[in-house]
């Protein structure tokens, strides 16, 4: 199984921890990934001031992958809705398909739109499966509750990424998070970490992401399970000025799923760059500790 | 001038909209609120409302809308037009009014820092050197930004001759 590995802007810079267990995980459930130099940033973050330049952005990285006869494996969510949906767009509107490409003839390039884009997680979910992942696991992480935050773009818009779980009701995370042992707590289903505002209104960030951590608190979870840098950017890096935004204290560990599963899978915590999560889990890590000397 | 909605600004708006990329569905609107009652950013600031932007767009509010601060405050979240039951594209609508007010120079800070970062250098952080370090310090591999091709793509996008 062999992916182009599309990391974006924020995790090469601000997220070595997801990308360290991801490629760690990944690895060893034999996933190969193609480090491929030439990606630059999705077109996301331009989007809403330029958007032919953002459609540009996104499939001239599509037609990266489609020049070496690679799938893209996305580990951003934000990533994989604008790479999805220029790649839906490709395949379905003729005349925004001829507008990019000849914008792509500027720089010598094309895409044809065969190439498939898709978030780790759902590669996780859909083609590695619940079983094969049990089977590489050396821990039972059975005493965690872990609060599953789906976020917007890893299942939206449903009709670019195929609608392959209940963008409503979603339950592939939790699943993979049961996978583990651990207890998938069912929070209520606002799902946005109010990121894409961050930089023009703090407060509207802020407000909405205190929602979820506590509604996690609340329902007793011992951390919380993300699988966007984005997210993590929001629950964890700012989960300090948060707390003294709203005069709140929530001290809630935020992982990345992977970094999760690859507790379970028996890795060492750095190697999965768990010193690097700004809300410390060390309670989480006494936990798992605890339960397999119990069992040993 | 209270919040309420209050006269037409200009006839032209709804085509304008109509004919920018991602604003085409504006036109369906049946204003049934779904939107709103939906949406994150409206449940802690209720400054922000979805549905009025589209009554406001039909009301030919251009001023008002393009000016705004709330305009940028959309968490392109998607809950809206996953629901809207007359496939409405609000945030894509947003996206589209968003571009407008770029043409006309009505750019927060933030945006236009990032696209200015994006368009010189690629990608919204650089990795320099030191980064490469530490990356190679925990086993992952060197990124090596080249530019040239989004510098390029940036310019044929502007409508810029090389
Ligand atoms: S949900 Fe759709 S039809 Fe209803 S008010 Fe919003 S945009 Fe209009
Ligand atoms: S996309 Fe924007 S308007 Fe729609 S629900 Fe999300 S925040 Fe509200």
């Amino acid at each position: 199984m062999k992916y182009a590995v599309f990391l974006g802007c924020t995790i090469p810079a601000r997220a070595r921890n997801y990308e360290m267990s991801a490629m760690r995980v990944a690895e060893r459930l034999g996933i190969e990934f193609t480090h491929i130099n030439d990606f630059a940033c999705c077109g996301f973050p331009v989007r809403s001031t330029k958007q032919a330049f953002a459609d540009a952005l996104a499939a001239r990285n599509l037609g990266i992958a489609e020049s070496q006869g690679l799938d893209i494996c996305v580990l951003c969510s934000a990533c994989s809705a604008v790479l999805a949906e220029v790649n839906h767009a490709m395949k379905t509107d003729p005349a925004r398909n001829s507008v990019i490409n000849h914008h792509l003839e500027a720089i010598g390039r094309s895409y044809h739109g065969t190439v498939s884009v898709r978030h780790l997680t759902r590669i996780l979910f859909e083609d590695i499966g619940i079983e094969t992942i049990r089977k590489h696991l050396k821990f039972d992480l059975t005493a965690l509750f872990v609060a599953p935050h789906y976020g917007c773009h890893y299942l939206k818009p449903s009709d670019a990424h195929g609608a392959f779980d209940d963008p409503e009701h979603p339950s592939s995370i939790g699943e993979l998070i049961r996978a583990t042992g651990a207890s998938a707590v069912d929070l209520d289903r606002k799902h946005c970490c109010g990121g894409a505002v961050l930089a023009v209104n703090n407060d509207i960030t802020y407000r909405l992401a205190a929602q979820k951590l506590e509604s996690a608190t609340h329902h007793g979870s011992d951390c919380m399970c993300v699988i966007c840098p984005f997210c993590s950017v929001i629950y964890d890096d700012n989960q300090k000025p948060i707390e003294q935004h709203l005069s709140r204290e929530f001290d809630l560990p935020v992982l990345y799923l992977t970094q999760l599963i690859g507790l379970a899978m028996g890795f060492d915590p750095k190697e999965l760059g768990l010193n690097m999560n700004k809300v410390k889990a060390a309670r989480i890590l006494e936990k798992i500790e605890s339960r397999s000397h119990h069992e040993s | 001038m209270t919040d309420t909605i209050q006269h037409h600004e200009s006839d032209s708006f709804l085509e304008e909209v109509r004919n920018e990329p991602g604003g085409e569905s504006v036109f369906r609107c049946v204003e049934c609120g779904i939107c709103t009652s939906g949406c994150p950013v409206f449940s802690v600031q209720s400054g922000y409302n979805p549905r009025k932007i589209i009554r406001m767009i039909h009301l030919g509010m251009r001023k008002s809308v393009l000016e705004s601060a709330f305009l940028w405050w959309c968490a392109s979240c998607l809950t809206c037009q996953e629901r809207c039951p007359q496939g409405v594209r609000i945030s894509d609508i947003v996206v589209a009014l968003r571009n407008i007010a770029a043409r006309n120079d009505l750019i927060p800070d933030p945006y236009r820092i990032q696209e200015k970062r994006i368009a010189e250098q690629g990608r919204i952080y650089e990795i320099d050197e030191f980064d490469n370090r530490k990356r190679s310090k925990v086993g992952l591999p060197e990124i090596l930004c080249s530019n040239e091709e989004v510098r390029r793509l940036f310019e044929v996008t502007s409508g810029e001759s090389p």
